[in-house]
């Protein structure tokens, strides 16, 4: 076969001064510029492109756009690869690849096919009725042998190379579609004034300007486009060409997906591939125009069935003959513009099929009253025969389809309208045609002159502007001379007569046919959500576009009720599918989420610190030296903190500003204990329950002046307490005078711990006293360090250490750090990580994240000392601490477990059963918290929490860890390992 | 949605952060006989098929809280105010 | 296809006692089925599949009946999703009362059991909820043949992917929990996870995967077939299915007892009503002057268009709140967190989707040409812990199933089966008692997440 046997010599946008080359299922072709993969097959008489899901039977290319549920490729190979890419949508680059889907060994030899010969027993919902027995069987077999059968094309194996996007953008218009309604529509609301978008899913502006011969005032359709843009351009109107505007969400938010690159062999390094674009818009015109529906007959889902206006659309558009000889067949007049044109482009008109008698009477070759009932072929047609008795084969290689029109009423369905069933033209169309924040024009709600569709464009986009704030704007008509295709009168045609065997599919991608449609309808699915669902109509990757209306008018006709009755399902976001990639845009890898880095983060890198993820923050982990593995850095910080000194990042806890003069009322209302006689300069440890009575969070509070507070939350909490509190003000208490505000992000902090810390706290303060007498345990000041470095110190510990806070304003941090590492050295100060901080925290027997998880309340936590009867506020979840559930004595409560083999570790995770029982509900009572090694004691311990564990001190139990295979033997004790009685605090 | 913060002006979605219906009512007192009350104010919800004043804040902008005035079916939003305490910080 | 069919065949094990050509299941049942013969039944099986295939399934009766409602019932559930089908076959089928009605205001199933993620699981945590769900997985394990429909539940895993030390912990304590419950439970290392899943092996990842929790026995079903095949087994026993018919009201009398229902198809008397609405729970409590402690919220699903096998599992991306698995016609299923506020629409917001396909990329970047096909929303009925009530109510004969959270779907079987027990005999059954309304006055949630009484965080 020559190059390009069925491309036109004249005619078309495609550019034959630019050829290109391309790869289907490895062969060699030639298409040009503007085609897309789909035109430049049939430009090259390549009909056979995919299989069908199900039996496997050869397909062909049905339309010309985004509903075509058969020519499906895998687009380019390796980690670029794309399954299931309509050939009718992949604009043609050189170098494409392309190969077909769900097929073995290969395309016309698919041996799968033989499931066609199985389609009696797979007929809809067959698989809920069978692979029950034997029961085994269906985890075995049955399972596996389907699932293996899954999907027709297979995602790429490789992270996807490719970059994407994501753009935000306002308009006071946006208009959904170029065509002649789109284009009007914008060219008037930006007359008017408007800041107006326009997005086209395809690369050219024009619609079915550009697919149908179509003149308006004396130019053709082609032209008329390219002066239309010109002119749009001219007047500022944001045009988005590949851009498919594919959800509308609350607010009048529309998401829109631009296919940058995809036109190019691979995106060039400055440009993404795809973008996704947020498109907040105070109007909203949809004009998105028409999508013809096929019929429902033998065979109708041959390579050669097309619908007729994908036949305009290769001829006018693309410049190829889909075909040599066509028989068409339909229910409206449409079949004339269609003959026409075919004809005019040198395809043999061989018949016209009428079976409704809509066609006029003076063109020939019309088969009126008859149906179709035979088509000739399989991987090819080579043609068909009417119904009527005696009636003789057509001979064809192309069988157009006109089956009416469906409005593209997708994104009115999204937004839950339900479409109502126009009789006149044979169509669901919107229920109303606008109302808040949008209209629909031309084709979409079911216009479908070409006229018409100018003059409703026109209007609705002055209307647009009007309702976008331009209010001055006044209406007008405008009046076109244009001519075009007409869909004229309308038949229904759901069941054609045939009289003939052969499947006859609704769904052509999910192989339903219309005997699975009646099964449905007589099982009693007949919902049409049940229909759906049980047959799998209309969810395939076209959601069901050209499927779901024939269908409905099948399962009426079974039902005897008109199709209005019977209703339509409701169409879902994206209207076309989208990448996986352009949704999450740059939110992938590394850059998923923010790195959140404290000030001392650079100079932490350069002592070879290792760092451990916190949520969202890099923490330091620990500092190994030379030779050091994890357990014997970890155990040196500790032991260094113990006996000298330390110094630890505590930057990420959350910091708060509380002034006024109901600042402290406010600390009283939130914590469970009393502020109110902390005196100036000192700080104290404070508990925060939720409104439940269960703990929130726990921290310090410090008052600087009578009127002004600092508190401190944990690191996990931080955000949620500040909402708290702003809660607490603004809504509970807005009477309270007082202000407040984050300073977590100000302040830089350290934790500088160990018998000689206030040594290295010396060598920093600018003349102030850190001796125990003037700056005893739980005293705070703000102070300069450092020669003037503005500070707050604080005497508080974490480690049980003689220990003190300092926090310096975050762009002083990394000097600060320096200085304190320099300074400290000679005191034996180390830097130590989270982990040697972990440790020493349960040696203390402190609570921590592991512990106040959500459940507990203070009295679990060993915290029930800071919740005094006496305090006379109505604070945060004290009414409801005191629930009969809150204080039940069966509770698991905080305790201490040392691992009776000091050599074992008890893992966290584990459960606490009482010694001797065996594993069971009713002997579990509780489980490990928190576990170390501690350096301190020699000794493997943890926290936990138990059930009556004050009253078991001494009592000795199982750490059951059955998921790890590994059970210890503990004795439970006090939770403080560590200097109970807190003296080396207070030294 | 998109609402419009009386503070910053309109804004997406993802800057607010929802709490829930704001016509409950906190308990004045922690007194035991209020054991009801304070049940129905933590635990009960009239979840209105339909308009619902509720509290917002506007967490990744000004952090005011905010009273919403919405339709928890279409999603309408019939108008949006500060808090009393946020009002006056506003000023 | 084939190959791996005789492939499986040849690895697999005939088991003798299964090749025994009568079930004796089935035999019970068809008796059972004749009993009630007022209607043709026919047996779902290859047989008659085979049977009705030479004879162009001509004969198939109606899965269900479509009869008038009568004047009274024993029974009248409200709501035909997935918990109220179950709880009327269970009625039937256990308890022995027959004389039920399931009212529905639209379609059977259309509620969140034909719009969810399909996820059967019970790897639970609180001693509180892993008996129940754990008995809903067993009687998942014997669904189809009890139901005599295949509701495909496929045990293909569901793994838990850990990504922090303080992860690894919790995942640890709920697998030993699931353990001492009878449930199976096993932790995987990062290498396992990479075996069992391999497109999550990025080394550039955020965070990185450090291990993995699997329940071997969990899967996912064929979501629309549950609610169907309890349809057609409540049916079977005579219970009447009665789809578009909207509860208006419910009648009490003057002691305050429930006595009927009123609906768009007329009243109907009845002195038990028990109420399976999920997120329109609160709606129709609210006829009964009932409050509760539930607030409706919207869930999102996603799924992309069908793909060749990739992922054999069921994932969950604890820090993305994220799981995906691959339906058997190869679509990859997302799902995520809740949109985040009250609401009653079925349509989801952009930015949860954008969340939500962020994950998906991080968990696996090998997806991002595959397309996504289709989201949509369910109405939740998120309770105040997180965690369902299936009670008696403080009104005489009004008895609740609701608070499912996003969890309702696992908990099909158990949840009917309990429900249908607390019913007929006015008293919880020891696995579902601590799902009360009182638990809140009582101080005893059950609260997994420990997040407090904020529906939007569980």
């Amino acid at each position: 076969m020559s190059a390009q046997a069925y491309r036109l010599e004249r005619g078309g946008l495609v550019e034959r001064s630019k050829p290109l080359h391309f790869t289907f299922d490895q062969l060699q072709y030639d298409g040009y510029a503007g085609d897309t993969l789909a035109s430049a097959l049939l430009a090259n008489g390549v009909r056979l492109v995919g299989r069908s899901f199900k039996y496997h039977r050869p397909r062909g290319i049905f339309t010309a756009g985004n509903y075509e549920p058969n020519a499906l490729v895998e687009l380019r190979n390796g980690a670029r690869r794309e399954p299931n890419t309509q050939a009718t949508m992949a604009e043609l680059f050189d170098g494409l690849e392309a190969t077909s889907q769900n097929r073995w060994p290969n395309l016309s030899l698919d041996l799968l096919s033989v499931n066609s010969k199985l389609s009696p027993l797979l007929s809809a919902g067959f698989y809920y009725k069978t692979f029950m027995w034997p029961r085994s069987f269906w985890t075995k077999v049955y399972e596996p042998f389907i699932r293996r059968a899954a999907g027709l094309g297979s995602a790429a194996g490789a992270n996807d190379p490719d970059r994407y996007e994501k753009a935000y953008a306002h308009c006071d218009v946006l208009v959904v579609g170029s065509g002649p309604a789109g284009l009007m529509a914008a060219e008037a609301a930006s007359g008017a004034g408007a800041r107006v978008i326009l997005c086209e899913e395809h690369p050219r502006i024009g619609g079915a300007l550009l697919t149908e011969r179509i003149e308006i005032d004396g130019r053709p359709g082609q032209d008329w486009a390219l002066d239309a843009r010109s002119r749009l351009q001219a007047s500022g109107v944001r045009i988005m060409p590949r851009t498919a505007v594919v959800g509308w969400y609350d607010g009048n938010t529309f998401a829109a997906m631009e296919r940058v690159a995809d036109h190019l062999a691979e995106p060039p390094a400055h440009l993404p591939r795809q973008r996704l674009w947020r498109i907040a818009a105070k109007q909203v015109v949809i004009a998105t125009g028409a999508q013809e529906r096929p019929l429902v007959f033998p065979d109708n889902d041959r390579p050669g069935v097309m619908l007729a206006s994908a036949a305009r659309t290769y001829v006018n558009q693309y410049a190829v003959r889909p075909g040599r000889r066509a028989v068409i067949f339909g229910n409206n007049q449409s079949m004339e513009t269609t003959a026409h044109d075919l004809a005019r482009a040198g395809v043999d008109i061989a018949a016209i099929i009428d079976p409704k008698d809509v066609v006029s009477s003076d063109i020939s070759h019309v088969v009126r009253g008859q149906g179709v009932a035979v088509v000739r072929g399989g991987r090819s047609i080579s043609g068909v025969k009417p119904s009527g008795r005696g009636a003789k084969t057509i001979g064809c290689d192309l069988i157009c389809v006109a089956g009416g029109w469906n409005p593209s009423v997708h994104l009115i369905s999204q937004r839950g309208m339900k479409p109502v069933w126009d009789n006149e033209i044979q169509s669901f169309v919107p229920p109303v045609t606008s109302g808040p924040g949008f209209i629909c024009v031309g084709a979409s709600r079911g216009l479908y002159s070409t006229e018409s569709c100018l003059e409703d464009g026109y209007q609705a986009g002055l209307a647009a502007a009007r309702e976008a704030g331009f209010k001055d704007v006044e209406t007008a008509t405008r009046t076109f001379t244009a001519s075009g295709p007409e869909q004229g009168r309308v038949e229904p045609l759901w069941r054609p007569e045939s009289g003939a065997k052969g499947k006859c599919f609704v769904d052509m991608q999910n192989d339903v046919t219309d005997k699975d449609v009646s099964l449905a309808a007589r099982e009693g699915y007949v919902s049409v959500e049940h229909l759906k669902r049980y047959t799998t109509l209309g969810m395939a990757t076209d959601q069901g576009k050209t499927a779901n209306v024939p269908g409905l008018g099948l399962l009426a006709g079974d039902l005897g009720k008109e199709i209005g009755e019977v209703g339509t399902t409701t169409f879902r976001p994206p209207y076309a599918p989208v990448s996986l990639g352009v949704i999450a845009g740059h939110s992938r890898g590394p850059t998923w989420r923010p790195v959140r880095r404290t000030a001392f983060h650079g100079w932490a890198e350069e002592q070879g610190a290792k760092f451990i993820e916190a949520g969202l923050w890099m923490r330091w982990h620990y500092f190994p030296r030379a030779g050091e593995g994890f357990a014997e850095a970890t155990a040196r910080e500790v032991n260094q903190v113990r006996n000298a000194a330390g110094f630890a990042d505590v930057s990420t806890l959350g910091k708060i500003d509380i002034q006024g003069r109901d600042a402290v009322e406010l600390i009283n209302r939130v914590y469970t204990n009393s502020f109110t006689k902390l005196p100036i300069g000192r700080a104290r440890y404070g508990l925060m329950l939720r409104e439940d009575g269960i703990a929130l969070d726990d921290g310090t509070v410090t008052r600087f002046d009578k009127d002004r507070f600092f508190i401190t939350t944990t690191t996990g909490e931080a955000g949620h307490v500040m909402e708290h509190l702003e809660y607490c003000h603004q809504v509970l208490w807005p009477e309270l005078d007082v202000q407040m505000v984050s300073a977590s992000d100000a302040w830089a902090g350290l934790a500088i711990a160990g018998p000689k810390s206030r040594d290295v706290i010396a060598e920093l303060v600018d003349g102030f006293d850190v001796s125990n007498e003037a700056f005893p345990f739980l005293s705070a000041a703000e102070i300069t360090v450092c020669g003037g470095v503005p500070a707050k110190l604080f005497r508080i510990s974490f480690s049980g250490e003689l220990a003190y806070e300092l926090c310096v304003p975050y762009g002083f941090g990394d000097a600060v750090v320096r200085t304190l590492a320099e300074r400290g050295a000679r005191h034996g100060l180390v830097p130590y990580g989270l982990e040697a901080l972990g440790i020493m925290r349960i040696e203390k027997g402190h609570v921590a994240g592991s512990e106040i998880t959500g459940w507990a309340t203070a009295g679990d936590l060993g915290l029930g000392w800071m919740v005094p009867e006496k305090k006379p506020h109505n604070y945060i979840g004290r009414a409801m601490a005191a629930r009969e559930g809150l204080i039940d004595p069966n509770r698991e409560v905080l305790v201490g477990l040392k691992s009776l083999n000091p050599s074992e570790k008890v893992p966290a995770g584990s459960h606490l059963i009482a010694d001797g029982a065996l594993n069971s509900p009713e002997a579990d009572h509780g489980h490990v918290t928190a576990t170390t090694w501690s350096p301190t004691l020699n000794a493997y311990i943890a926290l936990g929490v138990l059930k009556r564990g004050r009253e078991r001190h001494g009592e000795i139990l199982r750490a059951a860890n059955p998921l790890q295979k590994y059970d210890v033997m503990v004795e439970v004790a006090d939770p403080v390992f560590y200097d109970p009685e807190n003296a080396r605090v207070r030294d | 949605m998109r609402i419009k913060c009386p503070v910053c002006g309109e804004r997406p979605l993802e800057e607010y952060a929802y709490r829930g219906d704001a016509k409950v009512q906190r308990p004045r007192t922690h007194a035991p006989d209020q054991a009801n009350a304070w049940h129905d104010y933590v635990y009960l919800r009239d979840n209105p098929k339909g308009r619902q004043k509720e509290h917002w804040r506007h967490s990744g902008g000004c952090g005011a809280w905010l009273v919403v005035d919405r339709d928890t079916y279409t999603h309408e939003i019939f108008s949006v105010r500060l808090t009393k305490a946020a009002r006056r910080r506003a000023k | 296809m084939f190959s791996s069919l005789l492939h499986q065949v040849k690895k697999f094990q005939w088991p003798l006692n299964q090749l025994s050509l009568i079930n004796p299941n089935a035999i019970v049942r068809c008796v059972r089925q004749d009993k009630c013969g007022d209607r043709r039944f026919m047996k779902y099986s290859a047989l008659n599949l085979l049977r009705q295939a030479m004879g162009g399934h001509k004969d198939w009766p109606r899965a269900w009946r479509d009869p008038e409602p009568k004047d009274a019932y024993d029974v009248i559930i409200v709501g035909g999703g997935g918990h109220g089908l179950a709880t009327a076959y269970y009625l039937a089928k256990n308890h022995g009362i027959r004389n039920v009605a399931v009212v529905e205001k639209g379609w059977l199933g259309g509620g969140n059991v034909g719009r969810n993620t399909t996820i059967v699981r019970s790897n639970y945590l609180l001693p509180e909820e892993l008996p129940f769900y754990e008995w809903s997985l067993k009687l998942w394990e014997g669904l189809s043949q009890d139901l005599n429909f295949n509701v495909m539940f496929s045990q293909r895993g569901v793994l838990n992917l850990v990504h922090s030390d303080a992860e690894v912990d919790a995942a640890v304590r709920r697998g030993n929990a699931m353990i001492m419950h009878g449930a199976d439970a096993e932790f995987l290392s990062r290498d396992e996870c990479v075996k069992m899943v391999p497109g999550i092996d990025d080394k550039n990842s955020r965070f990185p995967v450090y291990g993995g929790l699997l329940q071997p026995r969990a899967g996912n079903a064929r979501h629309d077939a549950v609610a169907w095949g309890y349809a057609r087994g409540a049916d079977g026993y005579g219970v009447d299915l009665l789809q578009n018919c909207e509860v208006t009201g419910i009648t009490r009398d003057r002691q305050g007892r429930v006595v009927g229902i009123e609906t768009t198809r007329g009243k109907i008397r009845a002195n038990k009503v028990g109420l399976a609405a999920a997120g329109h729970s609160g709606h129709v409590a609210a006829m009964a002057g009932l409050r509760l402690p539930i607030e409706s919220h919207k869930l999102q699903a996603f799924v992309t268009e069908g793909l060749k096998p990739l992922v054999d599992t069921v994932v969950t991306f604890g820090h993305g709140h994220f799981y995906l698995s691959q339906s058997d016609k190869g679509g990859l299923v997302f799902g995520a967190s809740l949109d985040g506020y009250n609401s009653y629409a079925q349509r989801g917001n952009l930015p949860t989707v954008e969340a939500t396909i962020e994950a998906a990329m991080h968990l696996m970047p090998s997806i991002g040409r595959v397309r996504l096909l289709r989201h949509w929303a369910g109405v939740m009925d998120m309770s105040m812990d997180g965690s369902p009530f299936i009670c008696k109510t403080p009104i005489d004969g009004l008895y609740l199933n609701a608070g499912w959270c996003y969890g309702g779907f696992k908990a099909t079987p158990a949840s009917g089966w309990c429900f249908a027990h607390t019913i007929a005999n006015d008293e919880p059954h020891a696995y579902n008692a601590h799902y009360t309304l009182d638990r809140f006055a009582r101080g005893y949630a059950v609260d997994t997440k420990g997040v407090g009484a904020q529906p939007n965080l569980h």
